[in-house]
């Protein structure tokens, strides 16, 4: 019954009768739950771990075994192939780009992101319209991946220097403005894909001027205080007082974002579909098992995705547990 | 949210059966019936054929297509005679994401009676999954009376005759404008010679020939598998065609870098592309919905692409002979050959019941073909029973004129039938790449190093 609805009535009564399932199961978990009334019974714990434990099981622990298992065949899933896919990976010209490009955005999205943020963080700290202007850079976090890609897509639309046709695209029109000739902005490698990890800093300095800006607000001021009577300059200031003040929520944003950055899909895949030497690790995996039918080269590429965000992900969970302790 | 007094459980209780007396009502509500009201327009028609199927009222066919509004209104109104002659009621899903969805079903035991396949390489990896039904005897006896052995091969799988064609596309047409041709004394190609003649013609008037444009998101590059096709064909002939789409003979042999090296001719010529478009390179970034628009302004005079091309003009112009815009076959090398590169949709079968058999001897008659012709704009079919006068607006008249041409020889999109790695990323990707700068040779060479071993 939840295979074949075609009409948008059927798809909201199957949405409204997922919901109720799913509170139904949780209804069932606290009523049995609420059968035990003594105040610290392990029982309770694994009573509610367990739909936890199951649909991690299930929905992560399972797939993530089970494509680890599929990397080592071939592209029908058939034939026991060993590591070629990952040879493939390392080997092939067209697959070097992609690991190129994934380099590029996960060691200049997070810190560019985090800096912009930072800065803008710093700026209008205690500014008169500062809450306003927190609100302009913080707007493009409101807004998914593919409607900023679609937006900017027209900063950098092309029209030809012909005869009487109009420029379109915003940074053209400057470019042609200034005395130059329009660029096909985004079929010029590699600047294209600079331009793309541009789109990802515009959505993301938000954020990280939103984490650092609070965590600016919680230094102490009998610190600041006793900086300022030291007469401390404003780059001294900023470099042993607020940057070590900060350094925890530094690091969860530089690390979130690179998380973020090196899962990018949606970007790549709206603003040149991966063409030009644009494609990444995510982009290249979909391309892969979807399109090009290689459920093998797939899914070795989603290993590969994982064990890239295996340390970031270890080292982001040590920084906030030291920081907690 | 939920407390744990006994009220709240009571609720949960209530709520839960409540959710599954809606899935219930879902189940059981959720035909699109095509059947209803009186006033179609479709005339009825002999009900004889049907009558040999027993009594099939008010059984239920199932079909799931990728074909969706608005092109999907035409279909449930050709079905109307055939629901009123059985009492049997079709129901209708369209889905854009047909072509992934299709093999998860079939795989999934989940199929639909009927599928319109719109690929032969999907077809065979449908019918691979086991769960696809051979075509009834009566449908393959309309497919060889109304199509031809072309035709019939596409539907057929391993020597099994599977699935009746049903809907066509003309690729091989060029667009044009037939006020500009008047005015400017040009002349309709009629060989491959001709049609640079023209483009050296209009070079010479002080104009930009061609216009192009490949984008497509992901999908970008498909129409130069497309142009590629139609020289493959022109050049090599129907037979080094099929080896090449199978396969047989290596994609960076001679004949394909002929072929490619012809488009280039056309495409990668800086005097020819792309007017009003920009440069060779914009041909990369310019959308394919986009490409052939120049001819209305009058800053390029020539665009290739298919005959569903149609609708991607303006609603206020004139598509006909006489009009802003009309197409012209794309010419041979000479006139005694006609290739004539095109698509087209399979109906696959996943049911054995007698009022799936007899539905799908309908769809493969003269009769469907041309009460279809009636309701429709835009459609057109390979049928031989299709009458002409019958189909409503000029680029169909001349789609079936090519297709039932008795010299036209007719051959599938070729990037549809290679494999998933080839057909779908490395051809366009490569010819992509090609556009944007890379050499012939390095071009060919990596499309054929892509093809799975």
């Amino acid at each position: 019954m939840f295979t074949t609805a075609s009409t948008a009535s059927d798809k909201l009564l199957q949405m409204f009768a997922a919901i109720l399932l799913f509170a139904a199961v949780v209804g069932v978990i606290l009523f049995i739950a609420g059968r035990f009334t003594g105040k610290r019974d392990p029982l309770v714990a694994y009573l509610y771990l367990t739909p936890v434990i199951i649909m991690l099981s299930v929905g992560l622990l399972y797939p993530g075994l089970r494509t680890i298992y599929e990397s080592f065949f071939d592209a029908a899933g058939n034939t026991f192939i060993g590591i070629d896919n990952y040879t493939t990976i390392i080997g092939d010209a067209e697959q070097r780009t992609v690991l190129r490009n994934t380099a590029f955005w996960v060691l200049l999205t997070p810190f560019l992101a985090t800096g912009v943020g930072l800065l803008y963080a710093i700026l209008v700290d205690k500014a008169r319209v500062e809450s306003f202007a927190k609100a302009l850079i913080f707007l493009p976090m409101s807004i998914s991946f593919v409607a900023a890609s679609v937006i900017w897509k027209f900063m950098y639309e092309y029209r030809p220097d012909q005869g009487n046709v109009k420029q379109i695209g915003l940074i053209n029109q400057i470019i042609v403005w200034l005395g130059g000739k329009p660029v096909q902005l985004l079929i010029e490698s590699p600047l294209n894909t600079f331009l793309l990890i541009l789109v990802m800093i515009w959505i993301q300095a938000g954020f990280a001027m939103t984490v650092l800006s609070a965590a600016i607000k919680a230094i102490p001021d009998d610190i600041v205080e006793a900086a300022r009577l030291d007469g401390v300059t404003p780059w001294g200031m900023f470099r042993f007082v607020t940057l070590p003040a900060i350094r925890p929520a530094v690091v969860v944003v530089l690390t979130t974002i690179a998380i973020g950055t090196l899962k990018v899909f949606d970007i790549v895949q709206t603003m040149t579909g991966g063409r030009f030497d644009t494609s990444v690790i995510a982009n290249e995996f979909y391309s892969q098992s979807f399109r090009s039918a290689n459920q093998g080269l797939g899914a070795a590429l989603a290993v590969v995705l994982f064990i890239l965000v295996i340390p970031i992900v270890v080292y982001n969970i040590r920084q906030l547990r030291r920081s907690e302790a | 949210m939920f407390g744990h007094s006994s009220r709240s459980r009571v609720a949960l209780a209530g709520a839960l059966s409540v959710g599954l007396a809606f899935s219930l009502t879902a189940c059981g509500d959720s035909d699109s019936d095509s059947s209803s009201g009186d006033d179609n327009k479709a005339a009825a028609i002999d009900c004889a054929p049907y009558a040999a199927f027993g009594d099939i009222k008010g059984k239920t066919v199932t079909i799931y297509t990728g074909i969706v509004t608005p092109e999907d209104t035409p279909h449930k109104e050709s079905y109307k005679p055939f629901e009123d002659c059985t009492g049997a009621t079709i129901k209708y899903e369209g889905d854009k994401a047909f072509e992934t969805q299709i093999l998860v079903r079939a795989k999934a035991g989940n199929p639909p009676d009927l599928a319109f396949v719109p690929q032969p390489g999907l077809l065979q990896q449908l019918v691979a999954t086991g769960k696809a039904v051979e075509a009834p005897a009566e449908t393959a006896a309309n497919v060889d009376k109304f199509f031809g052995e072309d035709w019939k091969a596409y539907g057929t799988v391993d020597g099994k005759f599977y699935a009746a064609p049903l809907g066509a596309n003309v690729k091989s047409l060029v667009w044009y404008s037939p006020t500009e041709f008047k005015d400017k004394g040009y002349t309709v190609p009629t060989t491959l010679d001709e049609l640079k003649a023209l483009s050296d013609k209009i070079v010479a008037d002080g104009g930009k020939p061609w216009c192009a444009g490949i984008a497509s998101g992901e999908a970008t590059g498909w129409p130069l598998t497309d142009w590629m096709e139609d020289f493959m064909l022109r050049l090599s002939g129907p037979e080094t065609y099929d080896k090449w789409v199978k396969h047989e003979i290596a994609f960076n042999g001679p004949e394909s870098t002929a072929a490619l090296e012809a488009v280039g001719s056309y495409l990668k010529n800086d005097a020819y592309v792309n007017g009003g478009l920009g440069d060779v390179k914009s041909i990369a970034s310019t959308t394919f919905q986009d490409a052939g628009l120049p001819i209305l302004e009058g800053s390029c005079s020539l665009h290739r692409q298919a005959s569903f091309y149609a609708a991607n003009f303006p609603t206020d112009t004139k598509v006909a002979e006489d009009g802003d815009i009309y197409a012209f076959y794309l010419p041979s090398k000479d006139t005694t050959s006609k290739p004539v590169l095109g698509g087209g949709e399979f109906v696959l079968s996943f049911a054995d019941r007698p009022e799936v058999k007899a539905f799908q001897t309908y769809l493969s008659s003269d009769v469907w073909a041309n009460t279809k012709a009636k309701v429709s704009s835009g459609w057109v079919s390979a049928n031989n029973g299709l009458k002409v006068e019958n189909l409503t607006n000029p680029i169909d008249k001349l789609s079936a004129e090519i297709l039932q041409d008795p010299n036209a020889t007719f051959r599938f999109d070729g990037s549809d039938m290679m494999p998933a790695a080839v057909g779908s990323n490395a051809f366009w990707k490569q010819t992509t790449n090609w556009i944007t700068g890379q050499d012939t040779k390095t071009t060919v060479d990596n499309i054929e190093s892509a093809w799975p071993k």
